[in-house]
């Protein structure tokens, strides 16, 4: 199975670890991901509402690069993601739209016609291209005794639905519950981490990552795993300043699921960017699994 | 020598001759088309002097064939082929064009639909110049009536046929009759004891000389047409013989196995392996559910067998088929609750006090499995606070577009309940509220007087995950609150989910059977949605209750009297005509080959095994047409729609294409 594969930013800096994840993941499950030449960033949440004419074209730019012999576009972040399929539902459901944009593509000697390239999330790719069967297969390394919380935040699975239930998805907690883990089936899986609030006022910011934190506490998970660089880099490089706010103390390791599903399938941590978390997770596999853990 | 055609095309008021030019189309007939000896124009053809002017120019000019151009045919056909036969005319000799629904309703161009129009008046002109006269059938109606539902609709249908003095077969597929008014305890708005108004007709039913009840019994298969329909019915062995059980409820009260019962308890209470749904059951012969009975598992216990008094237990009865004859059916066979996990962010299933309106219905019921008192899922706790969610799964573009009509009402009852019997502070959540019937809107007043409290706005989520100290333990409900413009939480005890009507799964399927289609939404389609609601596009077949739409039990024990009335209509006159629009086989042509046996989706044709041809049972054929495109020989002929009358047709619908004068050379 052979899909184009777009990083973005987050993936090549605060996120490496989930790039890392994906493409050691991909690679064991016999996903061949194939790096879109020349990419460039998808605007993230704020663009769109600067100019969107600028904001489309530029993310569209990305879908008129994929081969036409790959009509599969994979994204790992959950803001490229929706950006990614959003600008192709955009041009489609838009001619006038789909008209300008493609001037501005022509620009560049480039040309994207709306729903030639299917945007997928990681998650679908694993969940429903692999399938249970070849990921139970896999499994080296059950997790069993270790609780998770699956988090999936608001934009993977809203407001375009694609492949889970927009009001209280379930796709992850399956996965892992192929892998053998203890899934917590916690209220607040869907709510949002705060986005970019940290930037603009801490309190309420602090007080949306406390609850994500306080449910996943309440629920004994070990471990909280992310779909999106923000959502894992709010929780985690937050958490210690959301403790100091409210006067809690809770030390949940954040990391990728993609990381952890590379445990189960036995593959070295260092490998799958363990370490690169502020909250440590390498202890809590150590204490959970015991010797399984180790490599 | 020649046919003499009367083209006549109505205005329909602005109806048609707001869009199309009806006087050019009249002028252009009468000139153009050959043939035709009159063509006029009229505001409304269907009037009684519009009619008047067909019958004069029959007689008058000679007239041997008829074209109306106006509406559909399901409209006004009667009536203009009664007119043609006033004036001594073959009424098959008539023919309609559909000027209004298939043109000016529409077109937007003017000058493109007098095109259209023109064209339709051309192809039935030369269509109709190639009809045969034909005769009406008239076949017996059998006074027997069967009624498919034993719910509030069906009863009311059946009593009133079986007290006008004629037989019914009341088909129900429970143990017992009574449907799911059965289950409620009161209802609205007059809160009267839904049991009280229930049961006697429940109990007259079943001991009215006219009626012959099938429980836990199905239709398998229906063939045959109105007035002589053959039904087979398969009654589910009970393993209780029906003639020596008196019901005295030994065997139920001693046998050893326990079951959640998911049906008439709604998953709260429980019943025995042997049982009747409730005690007032009708017949109250009990059943054996062999999936739980520890005879049937393990070959064990027979308890029931060694205390019957009269010795009616009998483990090796077997389903039995039984065929009747009716001469009309009512479908009344209801609805289904919607699945409210289909809505997880209500997290019915993982948060245990989150409750289905029909668990609460339970729950209410002084028959129910806490006696009728209003407690959580413990079984002990009376709830402090009590949140009543509306249109769950209906008015819902992921669900359900449409409105379920009932469930303003029954919160309204559920919120008087929950006063009437704890302390509890009472929450509606609703986007609309709507009590449009006699007494509702009053209703509404009492509860708004009574202190229930009122938030409109869709709720967003329910939730455990408290954010105070004050909603620690609580099911909160998040919602906008649309009225005062802001978000809230209200944290509550027991959460009630007023889920959505819906289709029975078996709906569609059930339709086949029966010849009648379902709506989008997967109601049964009534013939008129507002002339003719209980009758359908088969004749013969009728439709009351839920299975038409969502409605309450007025609105329900309506429709089950009007449905019977329908059918009185037929008895009383004994006879009903069949259009003769049937097919035939020549049976010089038939090579015997039996591929329309298969084929006819009304049992219609039989195989002449002496002659070694098929042939078409006249009375059960509708015409459909299948067997005459299926036949390779080309030996059946459908009555009304043979190749001559279709290529005409064709033939006038191209009038403007003419033909290449020279064919072209190889």
């Amino acid at each position: 199975m052979k899909y184009a594969y777009y990083p973005g930013c987050s993936l090549e800096r605060n996120s490496a670890a989930y790039d890392v994840s994906v493409r050691q993941v991909a690679d064991l499950l016999g996903i061949k991901l194939v790096e879109l030449d020349d990419w460039n960033c998808c605007g993230a949440t704020e663009f769109f509402s600067q100019d969107e004419l600028v904001a489309t074209s530029v993310i569209a730019r990305n879908l008129a690069l994929v081969d036409s012999q790959l009509n599969q576009l994979v994204a790992p972040c959950a803001a490229c993601y929706l950006n990614l399929s959003k600008t192709d539902r955009l041009m489609a459901e838009h001619p006038h739209m789909n008209d300008k944009v493609n001037q501005c593509l022509a620009a560049g000697g480039l040309n994207y016609k709306p729903g030639s390239v299917r945007v997928r999330h990681i998650l679908d790719v694993i969940y429903t291209d692999i399938g249970e069967t070849a990921i139970r297969d896999k499994v080296v390394r059950p997790l069993t005794n270790l609780r998770i919380a699956p988090y999936y935040g608001c934009q993977v699975v809203r407001p375009d639905v694609a492949f889970d239930n927009p009001e209280y998805p379930m796709k992850m907690d399956e996965l892992f519950q192929w892998v053998g883990a203890e899934v917590v089936d916690y209220p607040v899986k869907a709510h949002c981490c705060s986005g970019h609030m940290t930037q603009i006022s801490e309190p309420q910011a602090y007080e949306l990552i406390r609850r994500l934190l306080a449910s996943a506490a309440e629920y004994k998970a070990d471990m909280i795993l992310c779909m999106c660089p923000m959502c894992q880099l709010n929780l985690d490089a937050y958490q210690a300043a959301t403790n100091k706010y409210f006067g809690t103390n809770y030390k949940i390791p954040i990391i990728f699921f993609t990381q952890l599903l590379g445990v189960a399938f036995g593959l070295d941590t260092k490998k799958l960017g363990f370490g690169k978390e502020i909250v440590a997770a390498e202890p809590v596999l150590q204490s959970k699994l015991g010797a399984n853990a180790a490599v | 020598m020649a046919e003499k055609v009367g083209i006549y095309v109505c205005h329909c008021g602005s109806n048609i001759a707001g869009m199309v030019d009806v006087e050019e189309v009249a002028k252009w007939a009468g000139a153009n088309i050959p043939d035709v000896v009159v063509s006029r124009d009229y505001k409304f053809m269907c009037s009684s002097l519009g009619q008047q002017m067909i019958e004069d120019d029959i007689k008058k000019e000679g007239l041997t064939r008829v074209v109306v151009g106006a509406c559909s045919p399901h409209l006004h056909e009667k009536t203009f082929r009664r007119a043609c036969s006033n004036a001594g005319m073959n009424p098959y000799l008539c023919q309609m064009t559909n000027l209004r629904e298939h043109v000016s309703w529409v077109a937007v161009d003017r000058s493109a639909a007098t095109l259209k129009a023109k064209a339709l008046v051309s192809a039935s002109a030369e269509r109709v110049k190639m009809q045969k006269p034909l005769e009406p059938m008239s076949v017996k109606v059998n006074p027997a009536t069967l009624v498919i539902g034993g719910g509030i609709a069906g009863l009311q249908a059946t009593l009133e046929l079986a007290d006008a003095g004629y037989h019914v077969y009341l088909v129900e597929r429970e143990p017992s009759i009574g449907g799911h008014m059965a289950q409620f305890d009161k209802t609205f708005p007059t809160l009267d004891c839904s049991a009280c108004i229930l049961t006697p007709k429940m109990s007259e039913v079943g001991q009215h000389e006219n009626v012959t009840m099938m429980t836990y019994a199905e239709v398998e298969e229906v063939s045959g047409s109105v007035g002589e329909f053959t039904v087979k019915i398969r009654k589910r062995a009970r393993y209780v013989e029906y003639a020596p059980c008196t019901g005295c409820g030994i065997c139920i009260e001693k046998c050893p196995q326990k079951v959640v019962d998911t049906v008439f308890e709604a998953g709260l209470g429980y019943r025995k392996a042997i049982y009747t749904p409730f005690p007032q059951a009708v017949p109250r012969v009990p059943v054996i559910d062999v999936d739980n009975c520890r005879w049937f598992k393990q070959q064990k216990c027979k308890v029931c067998q060694k205390l019957c008094p009269t010795n009616a237990i009998n483990y090796d009865q077997q389903d039995e088929v039984v065929e009747i004859k009716v001469g009309n059916i009512i479908a009344a066979t209801g609805w289904k609750m919607f699945e409210s996990k289909g809505l997880p962010q209500y997290g019915y299933g993982r948060l245990a006090n989150v409750f289905t309106s029909l668990e609460f219905e339970r729950l209410c019921n002084s028959a129910g499995p806490t006696n009728g008192k209003i407690v959580l899922r413990d079984g002990k706790t009376e709830p402090k606070s009590v949140a009543i969610i509306h249109c769950v799964g209906s008015r819902d573009t992921n669900h359900n577009e449409y409105c379920s009509g009932i469930c303003c009402m029954a919160s309204l009852k559920f919120g008087h309940l929950v006063l009437e019997k704890t302390n509890a502070e009472v929450y509606s959540f609703y986007i609309d509220m709507r009590a449009n019937q006699k007494g509702y809107e009053e209703f509404y007043q009492r509860l708004l007087a009574e202190g229930m409290n009122f938030v409109r706005g869709k709720v967003a989520e329910i939730t455990d995950a408290a954010r105070k100290p004050s909603e620690e333990g609580k099911l909160i409900i998040q919602c906008e609150d649309t009225l005062q413009g802001r978000q809230r939480r209200i944290p509550v005890d027991m959460v009630v989910l007023m889920g959505a009507l819906e289709p029975q799964a078996d709906a569609k399927e059930t339709g086949l059977k029966l010849g009648i289609s379902c709506s989008m939404a997967g109601w049964y389609t009534e013939r008129h949605p507002k002339l003719d609601p209980v009758a359908t596009m088969t004749d013969g077949v009728f439709v009351a209750g839920v299975c038409q739409g969502p409605k309450d039990i007025p609105a329900s024990v309506a429709q089950g009297a009007a449905a019977a009335a329908r059918v009185m209509g037929m008895i009383t006159k004994g006879t009903v005509t069949i259009e003769p629009i049937v097919a035939s086989v020549t049976e010089e042509e038939c090579s015997g080959c039996k591929i329309c046996n298969t084929m006819c989706p009304y049992n219609a044709i039989e195989f002449d095994a002496a002659k070694e041809v098929s042939h078409v049972i006249t009375a059960l054929c509708k015409g459909c047409g299948t067997c005459v495109a299926a036949c390779p020989a080309g030996a059946i002929t459908g009555a009304h729609f043979n190749n001559q009358q279709i290529f005409a047709e064709i033939e006038g619908i191209l009038w403007d294409a003419k033909p290449q004068a020279e064919p072209v050379s190889a």
